[in-house]
């Protein structure tokens, strides 16, 4: 194994000695992601300014047999992207061109860097690009793919695994493997999406999109509690409606985005439900008043329909604005992404009042209510002896709560360092083994992203030979994956 | 003479394909075996069927999802879902009986019309229950249709022709049924009318939930189905731009059914062979030119850029040297006496990805048991 110096040199000439960083001021940036608890000094941060670059990058990692760990923007919520401390940093900030776009094929082909927002506007006006995190303005699309992003609209248009068409990803070896949709073979793009930096880098991406509704209806339904809110959502789902977005917010969460936003959310509500429909003209109209009626069967004690685009994207504000405006009531949270078959809304949202009572902490809620994706946000004052760990431990028994609910600890952040420690929760020793057999696959040295994702540190072992007799052998193989 | 296994349970099925890959011997996993001749299959030692894991597990109405086990025949699940105003948004030929298992569909990742809108199998699976040959029992995703924790095991034992390991149970997420439907049809004589016609209507926020085009001694069909509360007024939308794109005898069917259900047996031949094309939906007007050239008739999604050519075995070789560079295209149903001379798989992996493949393959399955040599690069 070669010296850190050594590598860093390496790494040097391959981008340049002005895109490796190693003095401590230049590598606090990089310290976390937008998981701030979560920090670590990587031995080096690499800025490749090419696919080629990110390659060699590699290369020279696995030749130094060192862990790296690629880093978009740096705005994920489960520490996906923290560095590990002997590890490289890479960066790929500067891989930000839209390669092409194809909107005879509905494609466009850019690179890990280019953020979520600058593939929507590279197709518009005439198409768009359906996932859309919060973050979408600074995310990258390279995140995205790792993560497997979703946002508000996906209840309707589904997640990032389902718009990437095609991969080029750079294995720990520095191999380049293409990955498409449709191409014979296994269908490794499918692996990879959402594998949370685990498997590889990928260096170019394409991605579908669609026409751009021709139709955009919005309303924010104001309600006593989460639950007459949560049957609106429940009527407006048995009625068949597929909305392009129903987001809820309770009485905390609407007052800290009312603050901070002033967009005309009733301060009185326990509950505002934001539904948008969106689709061909005629549909729309059509559905768009049966939602009307549907919110007020359930009890709406107001419903605001946005007249016009200025309106829209002022409710909207509050909705995007909830997690930031946060601050304005409590100085720290924890966010949770836990998810719940959505039937099961109003038991869970009473399990966690209860849970908030139980530990003297409030809890505010914001979520994504047609897909049952909650963000719980544990509201705590670390300045408050004890209560950042209180906190912790109520946001943990609350994913537990969801996954007992039939759910998942995480609809949309990852599991990353985050929420690691709750997969046991969800899956069986014998489950987390054959997520190893595809890591070991990709990455028998494990080192991509080591420590994330699974609960316990694991080593690969060696790959079984193809027919094996006898099966004590066999089974001494398996024990070893 | 293959044994043959019958499983009840996930366990006697898990314990079976074990005991069968410790003797060494090849597993062949079937279903309704609508889809038996795929791939290249090896001789077995032991066939081990699905059709006794037959339950519908859970049909979680207020949710749409669904749990069901791998030997569950598709079209008697819809019947279920149907009764509740849903469906699975998977449309692939069912079989002559519908005896078509949703195991089997996902195994070779088959999917039909509704693919324009809803995507294939492995966009509609949210969680998977795979037996491995050394009788692990594993599971993967969740119930519910937003989660991203561990890696998605499903998406790669969807069209993985149970190389990887035997599928147990799936779990789905559904779709309302639409209040109506309505079809716009356009004929073309011209592939590049009919071409251009489907360029059109893809480009347009119409919400479409299928966009197929079909192509038979000489004549192009475009159908555009529309479906919702106003089904019959977008369907009217799509069919007046057929005709500003050029095609003849436009109309709007209503009953659209046996449309459909035309275009769905049309992706499979009792005598004939079938080529799966994939490539970019642009270059449609070049696979129609290839068809035309081999003799080949042809049913396919305009927009997602998958076509099904029916044509002589003989003419497999000569439609692909036609067709674009690198085009997929991949042999399906075959005629038995012709199918050892004809590569189902091509284009063949990369190097690269193919060594990945195999090692994969080595990791899940290291007996080498299950569907051994079906798959790509005798996998």
């Amino acid at each position: 194994m070669a010296s850190g110096a050594q590598l860093v040199a390496r790494l040097a000439g391959i981008c340049g000695p002005e895109h490796v960083l190693t003095h401590p001021d230049a590598l606090a940036t990089y310290r976390s992601d937008g998981l701030a608890q979560y920090r670590q000094t990587p031995l080096a941060a690499v800025l490749p300014g090419s696919a080629e670059e990110v390659r060699g990058v590699v290369r020279a990692c696995y030749e130094a047999g060192v862990p790296w760990v690629a880093r978009g923007s740096g705005t994920g919520l489960s520490g996906g992207a923290l560095p590990v401390s002997d590890g490289v940093l890479l960066v790929l900030a500067r891989l930000r061109r839209i390669l092409s776009v194809e909107l005879d094929d509905a494609r466009v082909v850019v690179e890990p860097g280019v953020s979520n927002l600058a593939v929507s506007r590279a197709v518009a006006p005439t198409h768009f690009y359906p996932p859309d995190p919060s973050s979408q303005v600074v995310c990258s699309i390279g995140g995205n793919v790792a993560e497997n992003s979703g946002g508000a609209h996906c209840f309707k248009y589904g997640f990032t695994t389902n718009y990437v068409t095609a991969l080029e990803v750079v294995l720990t070896d520095g191999t380049v493997v293409r990955m498409a949709r449709d191409a014979p073979g296994y269908d490794l793009l499918g692996a990879f999406v959402g594998s949370e930096g685990t498997l590889g880098v990928a260096t170019r991406i394409e991605l579908r999109v669609l026409p751009r509704p021709e139709s955009l209806r919005t309303l924010v339904a104001f309600f006593a509690d989460t639950g007459a809110a949560g049957e609106a959502v429940s009527a407006i789902v048995a009625a068949g409606m597929v909305p392009g977005a129903i987001e809820m917010m309770d009485r905390l969460s609407i007052q800290a985005a009312e603050q901070a936003t002033g967009a005309g959310y009733r301060l009185d509500a326990g509950a505002a439900l934001l539904v948008e429909l969106d689709g061909p003209e005629e549909e729309c109209q059509a559905r768009f008043e049966e939602v009307v009626g549907l919110c007020r069967d359930c009890g709406a004690t107001d419903v605001r329909v946005a007249a016009d685009e200025e309106e829209r994207e002022l409710l909207w504000r509050a909705r995007k604005a909830a997690f930031a405006a946060m601050g304005r009531i409590a100085p720290a949270y924890f966010v949770q992404d836990g998810v719940i078959p959505r039937t099961r809304l109003p038991e869970v949202l009473r399990r966690i009042d209860a849970l908030a009572g139980e530990y003297g902490l409030r809890v505010a809620n914001v979520f994504h209510a047609g897909d049952g994706n909650l963000h719980p946000l544990v509201c705590y004052d670390s300045a408050r002896e004890g209560e950042p760990e209180r906190a912790e431990e109520l946001a943990g028994l609350i994913v537990k709560a969801c996954v007992e609910a039939g759910g998942s600890i995480t609809g949309e952040h990852g599991v990353g360092v985050d929420k690691k420690a709750y997969m046991p929760a969800m899956f069986s020793e014998s489950d987390l083994e054959a997520f190893q057999r595809l890591r070991c696959s990709f990455d028998p040295h494990g080192l991509a992203n080591p420590g994330k994702v699974m609960p316990t540190p694991r080593l690969c072992g060696e790959v079984p030979g193809p027919y094996r007799q006898h099966p004590l052998e066999r089974a001494g193989l398996a024990s070893r994956l | 003479m293959a044994r043959e296994a019958h499983p009840a349970s996930f366990g006697a099925a898990a314990s079976a394909l074990a005991a069968a890959a410790a003797e060494g011997e090849v597993v062949r996993i079937l279903g309704g075996q609508t889809k038996r001749a795929w791939g290249t299959p090896a001789e077995a030692g032991v066939e081990l069927h699905t059709g006794a894991l037959d339950r519908v597990v859970e049909h979680n109405v207020g949710d749409l999802t669904a749990v069901l086990q791998a030997g569950v025949p598709l079209a008697r699940a819809q019947e279920r879902f149907a009764a509740a105003g849903q469906r699975l948004a998977l449309d692939p030929w069912p079989g002559p009986r519908g005896e078509a298992t949703i195991g089997g569909i996902l195994a070779t990742g088959d999917s039909g019309p509704l693919r324009h809108r809803y995507g294939a199998p492995r966009d509609l699976v949210l969680g998977m229950t795979v037996a491995l040959s050394d009788g692990t029992i594993a599971r993967s995703g969740g119930r519910v249709i937003k989660n991203v924790a561990g890696y998605d095991l499903a998406k790669l034992f969807c069209g993985s022709f149970g190389t990887l390991g035997l599928v147990l149970s799936v779990n789905l997420r559904l779709h309302p049924l639409p209040a109506a439907t309505a079809t716009a049809v356009g004929t073309a004589r011209a592939a590049d009318r009919l071409a251009g016609g489907a360029r059109r209507l893809a480009g347009q926020p119409l919400e479409l939930e299928a966009l197929d085009v079909a192509w038979r001694e000489g004549r192009g069909t475009l159908l555009a189905q529309c479906a919702g509360a106003q089904a019959e007024s977008r369907a009217r939308r799509a069919a007046e731009l057929m005709r500003q794109a050029g095609l003849e005898a436009v109309e709007v069917a209503a009953d659209d059914g046996g449309l459909w259900a035309a275009q769905r047996a049309g992706q499979r031949s009792g005598e004939r062979a079938v080529v799966r094309v994939a490539s970019r939906p642009s270059r449609l007007e070049r696979v129609l030119a290839a068809a035309r050239e081999c003799g080949a008739s042809l049913v396919g999604r305009a927009a997602v850029g998958e076509s099904f050519l029916e044509l002589d075995p003989d003419a497999v070789g000569r439609l692909r040297a036609a067709l674009p560079p690198g085009t997929v295209a991949v042999l399906t149903d075959c005629p038995p006496e012709h199918r050892d001379a004809i590569e189902p798989w091509v284009p063949a992996p990369e190097a690269a990805a193919l060594e990945l493949m195999r090692r994969l393959k080595a990791r899940f399955d290291p007996a080498g048991a299950c569907n051994r040599g079906i798959f790509v690069g005798g996998i």
